[in-house]
């Protein structure tokens, strides 16, 4: 029904309040249904617009590849984002080697060697973990990573890489353990059985075969957990120390979200520096979309296997 | 798995690595002694954590810290205030979010025959849902601070909120929404109701507990949430007054979260913040509960 032909409409048939109700909740409905469509373009215009300035003022090569920031440096100041995004991967790598083998062992461990009351007890601990705010974890980090590493590296200040690597890697644990247990759960039994039957021990079995048949669950695991710490702000904010250094592990750095974070506070608005902040989000964004693309593909490659 | 073949006897007892070789017996073993491992450090750093914060918070968590506001005039330094602009905000979003995201679901799954335009809506709800909060905390402060001149208040944070706890009330409602029989619409339809009123008197009834499991979900997120607050409802730990001049527009406040951080990274002060932690330890396992709850209650349906 189109608004443009209610002449035709109305003479042929009149509308009862009834119908009319029905044609309003109809039109409604569908705004509703649009709103998230209207949402996602909202942002990707909005941090478009805001982000390309500083890059054409900047320079893309300069802004993508220079390895020097000084936004507040009011005789020589810089825009080069390498060290961010550096950053940002290396952390991202990082927490994922640590927390990947740890969250999928626990995930065997949960789904096929721990008796079910043992399983049914740290599951619920499992899921408070995934709940608690970044904040908190931040916190603990500050209070008992840092302390830790200026006395075991022998540090002025326990700030740097290892520390927001290590606290990604507990932020990612929980989602890692739970998305790998549930590809392990859906496993056939009958795989398992076959394989035993054969004569594999089970834990030759749960690595050899139930894993395996659960890969393309385990990969969605992992992106979702590369997308959880390269989009993690407020928990390393407090623990990598918040300096425009190129990456190393024991040195103060600054990641992408945490450049934002830190500079957003006080940037005046219309200025270089805040566009260049508005810039830094777009090139996260870029990688976050990047990120989604490739989780719906095993997400659905999973559902079809 | 070649050599296990050579091996003569057939093991009956296959837990047992007696009957295996050598390489397979270390396999094995070195399989079995990481998954310990793992289990083990991971459950040391469960109780480890929990059991720090509970440690640092609770000797500061008492009737005076969770009912008092600070007042160096008072000799008082509680968190009323950030209690209550949480809640301020949970409602305020849960408000704008739900008619939208329980409507859009409805669309989805009642109206919309258009195949290619609900992969469209759900691939843009997949989207939103992968967006990182930084993200949403640029654009809300760019849309909703500066462009609607809301500035840094608890509206801004609420309407910034809502986009971003839109995909799971969508989802949640949605899955709930096909657990109704399809017989149970047909008969509505047959008996000659609307659309709308089947909708309305049928289907939404019976989909409740869904749309109850994503409020549950999004309080939690807005409550987890605090880069998102601290850009746009600012990071003020002063008691609201919707009544002085200025009223709702002038309404910035920091929720918990963002006390948390004001207290450790801004002040210093790590007793408070190891409190706020606490309050929000038993938040999130109060959330975590009802919800395993209501999806029980679902499930048994």
């Amino acid at each position: 029904m189109k608004t443009t032909q209610p002449d035709t409409a109305s003479s042929a048939k009149r509308f009862t309040p009834k119908e009319a109700m029905e044609w309003i909740m109809k039109i409604i409905f569908l705004v509703c249904g649009f709103i998230a469509i209207a949402f996602v373009l909202l942002i990707t215009v909005y941090l478009i617009l805001s982000g390309l300035p500083a890059i054409r003022e900047v320079g893309l090569v300069d802004f993508l590849f220079g390895t020097r920031w000084a936004s507040t440096n009011d005789t020589d100041p810089a825009f080069g984002i390498l060290p961010f995004i550096l950053t940002s991967i290396y952390g991202t790598a990082g927490a994922i080697l640590i927390g990947v083998p740890i969250g999928f062992l626990m995930a065997v461990f949960l789904a096929k060697v721990a008796p079910p009351k043992v399983a049914s007890v740290i599951r619920p601990v499992v899921d408070l973990l995934a709940g608690i705010p970044s904040v908190v974890y931040g916190l603990v980090g500050m209070m008992v990573l840092l302390p830790a590493i200026r006395e075991f590296f022998d540090l002025p200040a326990g700030d740097s890489l290892l520390a927001a690597i290590i606290v990604l890697a507990i932020m990612i644990l929980p989602s890692i353990i739970s998305v790998s247990e549930t590809a392990l759960q859906a496993v056939p039994k009958e795989y398992e059985e076959a394989s035993l039957a054969l004569g594999a021990t089970e834990l030759e079995t749960y690595f050899r075969v139930s894993a395996p048949a659960a890969k393309s669950g385990i990969a969605a695991a992992v992106v979702l957990g590369v997308g959880r710490a390269i989009g993690e702000a407020m928990a390393i904010l407090m623990v990598a120390g918040n300096v425009a250094n190129m990456p190393s592990l024991l040195r103060s750095v600054k990641f992408l979200t945490t450049a934002i974070a830190s500079e957003m506070s006080y940037a005046a608005v219309g200025s270089l520096q805040r566009n260049a902040l508005y810039s830094i989000g777009l090139v996260l964004f870029l990688f976050i979309m990047c990120i989604n693309v490739i989780l719906n593909v095993f997400l659905k490659r999973d559902k079809e296997g | 798995m070649t050599n296990a073949i050579s091996s003569d006897s057939i093991p009956v007892e296959r837990a047992k690595p007696q009957g295996l070789s050598a390489s397979r017996r270390v396999y094995n073993g070195t399989m079995r002694v990481l998954l310990y491992f793992s289990a083990a450090v991971t459950c040391l750093l469960l109780l480890f954590l929990i059991g720090y914060i509970l440690y640092r918070g609770l000797p500061g968590v008492n009737l005076e810290f969770l009912t008092t506001q600070e007042s160096i005039l008072r000799g008082t330094s509680g968190i009323l205030p950030a209690i209550q602009n949480t809640i301020y905000v949970i409602i305020a979003t849960l408000i704008i979010v739900l008619p939208l995201g329980v409507g859009a679901a409805i669309y989805l799954t009642e109206y919309a025959t258009n195949h290619k335009l609900v992969a469209a809506i759900e691939f843009a709800t997949e989207t939103l849902a992968g967006i990182p909060s930084i993200l949403y905390a640029l654009v809300g402060m760019l849309v909703f601070g500066q462009v609607l001149g809301l500035g840094r208040t608890l509206l801004a944070g609420s309407l910034t909120l809502v986009i971003m706890t839109l995909p799971t009330i969508i989802r949640t409602t949605q899955e709930s929404l096909k657990t109704v029989p399809q017989s149970y619409r047909e008969g509505a339809l047959g008996l000659g109701a609307g659309k709308w009123h089947m909708i309305r008197t049928i289907v939404l009834p019976s989909s409740v507990d869904g749309i109850v499991t994503g409020c549950i979900l999004a309080i939690g997120r807005i409550v987890g949430e605090s880069a998102v607050l601290m850009f746009t409802a600012g990071m003020s730990t002063s008691l609201q007054n919707f009544f002085s001049p200025g009223g709702l527009t002038d309404s910035s406040g920091a929720t918990l979260t963002v006390a948390l951080y004001v207290y450790a990274k801004e002040r210093a002060d790590f007793d408070m913040a190891f409190s706020v932690a606490v309050v929000l330890l038993v938040i999130t396992l109060v959330i975590n509960l009802a919800a395993k709850l209501v999806g029980k209650r679902l499930r048994k349906k």
